[in-house]
């Protein structure tokens, strides 16, 4: 649907909610006020698609998770685990020639730390893309662009997501 | 009863469902993968409809589904067989129209290796139809063809295909039907709309000096013909058709504009330029009927009436934009608006006519020509406008709908969106299934019907009464038209040589004949319709003729090329 739509898909992210058998998926489209629109009722028109949250303007939370493979040895390697401190990041590998670092937090955040970790040698790195929720109780219906929350049911046999 | 005299194959299972979702006849063709489907069809009394090519299957649901208002069912096996329906399903899908698709897939254990006639037809169609299923469990066979059907004809209607692996066909299941409704938790094909929106929408029709009202497909769709009707001559308010509009609003009453877009008269595009209110019904604001967006009818203000939410400011931003079925919204509307006085801009309207009677082909001395136009008025007059007419697309498409005048809805079946040439000949067979007691002609290009002209044998197999007016004027028309307006007269691969079309027929062993005279038409024409049975009229019209009026791609709507005219020149100097 995004490709037949001409948008163009800048994350995706799937995974399970609270209802078994309904799967929740955050996707990040750059378009105007219109396009994100006629984005949101297009979706809504997929069959399996159960909602729809345009969260972009809305009070929201968003979150990436990264993991940073970095070749830190000797003295870099201490300056490496202060500097995973500071961003509140964690080290979960070590071997002796990198250090495998996980992060989360906004896309910001996690750009940040990969710049300042640049110079030690970013060996390799995963991202999650975005993950996003409104906050509160409910989700607003606010109109705007980027960031989209697809709801689909995976039941059995069904295809069109 | 025992549970063991409920178990029953998949392939029976499908058809008991086929038999109570009220299907009596498919279209289909038999191969590999569909075979315990075929073995299984032998016990039921659903009429097979065997077809030349799989194309000519999915159009003859479509044309059966357009003409009778059911959903049409198409059978085909995997792999080939099942993108060869891959066209007919687009067009469906462009033009709303409800059809179930029903494929065999290779065995469930080898789905993904590549196996012998193999494709992942889900995948293939998923962007061309409403929703898809792919099944290799039996138990499954009923619930989505229970919701295969209800996706296709609720809502705004469109094409879904079932694909069920040929193990699932051949294992036994208990077979459980309860009539309840489908319960789809993520499909919601109706919406409704707040009382703020009914009222600002008979306020701004109360208050308009110079409005149109659109009549679209979805009028015919919805069934609201009768009511369109009487939104009409409550209000006084003239009616505009789309191309898929026609018949919904009949084209000899008196507040019928006719077509509007790209080859609809000057005159009506310059009324919809001057308009201040227009009421869009049904319809998508296509770049067809459009011309460029930026200058679109911009003194009007909108209002736009659509089944499908994503419709609404897609093309056109609307002033009132009203997701509903079109039914519910008239008989809402109906009550509220106001009669009112409208014939200064009736005269206003009448004026922008001008000289197009004068320039109007139907004018042209008989130079002993003939032309596709008078063939095709002629072809109206002789049936008195009760036909339903197939048409193929291209030139001959747009002549039919400026001069056969359709005042029924369903009498007009053409493929609009998509536009998919070597539709008629097929969709016009799935017509006259859907409708036997109608009479039904085929209105067709030499280039169209040698796409699917061998559904001929198709048309003598099963006896039917399917009347075919070639309109061969030896090139690929539209094409060749556009070439001589935009591209310097350059015909690049439009020539086209054909067949003898009535030898061509008369080897079906249908009826062929061959006419090159204004003359003799009619003669020809009545024959075939009293005959009784198929006959192919092999009209050898002007090679060279053009359709007009012509709004270039992209242009300003009412910047439209305007038929040259010996008499209309002659006066102005």
């Amino acid at each position: 649907m995004f490709r037949r739509r001409a948008f163009n898909i800048e994350s995706l992210t799937v995974g399970h909610t609270e209802t078994p058998g309904v799967s929740r998926m955050t996707v990040v489209v750059e378009t105007d006020e219109y396009g994100a629109r006629r984005l949101e009722a297009h979706l809504h028109k997929l069959v399996p698609v159960r909602r729809v949250e345009n969260i972009t303007v809305a009070p929201s939370i968003a979150r990436d998770l990264a993991l940073i493979k970095v070749a830190a040895t000797g003295e870099a390697r201490t300056h490496v685990m202060q500097l995973v401190d500071v961003y509140r990041a964690r080290i979960i590998d070590v071997s002796p020639e990198s250090l495998v670092i996980e992060t989360t937090g906004t896309e910001d955040k996690i750009d940040s730390l990969l710049e300042v970790l640049r110079p030690y040698g970013v060996m390799e790195m995963v991202r999650t893309g975005r993950v996003a929720m409104a906050r509160g109780a409910g989700a607003a219906e606010k109109p705007a662009a980027r960031v989209t929350q697809v709801a689909g049911a995976h039941d059995a046999s069904a295809g069109s997501v | 009863m025992s549970g063991q005299e409920n178990k029953r194959t998949g392939a029976e299972i499908i058809w008991e469902v086929l038999g109570r979702e009220g299907v009596d006849v498919v279209f289909g063709y038999p191969g590999g993968a569909i075979m315990p489907a075929y073995d299984a069809m032998l016990k039921y009394k659903i009429r097979h409809v065997l077809v030349r090519h799989e194309q000519g299957a999915a159009h003859m649901a479509d044309g059966y589904a357009r003409a009778g208002g059911g959903v049409g069912v198409a059978l085909a096996t995997s792999g080939p067989g099942a993108t060869n329906l891959v066209t007919g399903i687009a067009t469906a899908m462009m033009d709303s129209i409800p059809m179930v698709c029903i494929t065999g897939q290779v065995s469930s254990k080898v789905i993904g290796s590549d196996a012998f006639q193999e494709t992942d037809i889900t995948g293939v169609t998923l962007p061309i139809t409403k929703h898809n299923y792919l099944v290799t469990r039996v138990e499954d066979i009923v619930p989505a063809m229970r919701q295969a059907f209800y996706v296709a004809r609720s809502g705004r209607p469109g094409p879904v295909l079932v694909d069920i692996a040929k193990d699932a066909q051949q294992a036994t299941t208990e077979f459980v039907w309860d009539g309840s409704p489908v319960r789809m938790p993520g499909y919601r094909p109706e919406h409704r709309a707040g009382a703020d929106q009914l009222k600002s929408a008979v306020d701004l029709i109360d208050h308009a000096e110079r409005p149109i009202l659109f009549c679209g497909h979805g009028i015919i769709a919805a069934g609201a013909g009768e009511l369109l009707r009487e939104l009409v001559e409550k209000t006084g308010i003239p009616v505009a058709a789309t191309l898929l509009g026609l018949g919904g609003f009949p084209a000899t009453h008196p507040l019928s504009l006719g077509m509007m877009g790209m080859h609809g008269e000057a005159w009506v595009n310059q009324a919809i330029q001057q308009a201040d209110l227009l009421i869009a019904l049904g319809m998508r604001f296509d770049d067809r009927v459009t011309g460029n967006l930026k200058t679109y009818a911009l003194t009007a203000k909108k209002i736009h009436v659509d089944i499908d939410r994503a419709e609404l400011n897609k093309n056109v931003r609307v002033d009132v934009a009203i997701a509903k079925d079109l039914r519910t919204a008239l008989v809402e509307w109906l009550p509220h608006v106001e009669k009112r006085d409208r014939s200064a801009w009736l005269s206003a309207i009448d004026a922008m006519k001008g000289d197009s009677a004068v320039r109007d082909i139907q004018q042209l001395p008989d130079d002993g020509h003939l032309y596709a136009a008078h063939v095709i008025n002629d072809l109206w007059r002789l049936t008195k406008g009760d036909a339903v007419v197939v048409t193929d697309v291209g030139q001959h498409q747009m002549w039919e709908a400026q001069y056969y005048k359709h005042d029924r809805s369903r009498s007009l079946i053409t493929s609009g969106g998509l536009g998919t040439m070597g539709f008629a000949l097929p969709a016009a067979i799935g017509a006259k299934v859907a409708r036997p007691d109608a009479e039904v002609w085929v209105v067709v290009g030499d280039g169209g019907f040698q796409m699917t002209m061998c559904e001929l044998a198709t048309i003598a197999q099963e006896k039917l009464d399917v009347n075919v007016a070639i309109i061969n004027n030896g090139y690929l028309g539209m094409v060749r038209q556009w070439q001589e307006f935009f591209y310097d007269k350059r015909y690049a691969a439009t020539p086209l040589l054909g067949p003898d079309f009535a030898k061509l027929a008369q080897a079906f062993g249908i009826t062929g004949v061959a006419v090159k005279k204004r003359g003799e038409v009619a003669g020809v024409v009545e024959a075939a319709r009293r005959s009784g049975h198929a006959t192919v009229i092999d009209f050898q019209v002007e090679q060279e003729d053009s359709v007009f009026p012509m709004v270039p791609a992209g242009a300003d709507l009412d910047k439209m090329i305007r038929r040259p005219s010996p008499i209309v020149e002659t006066a102005a100097d």
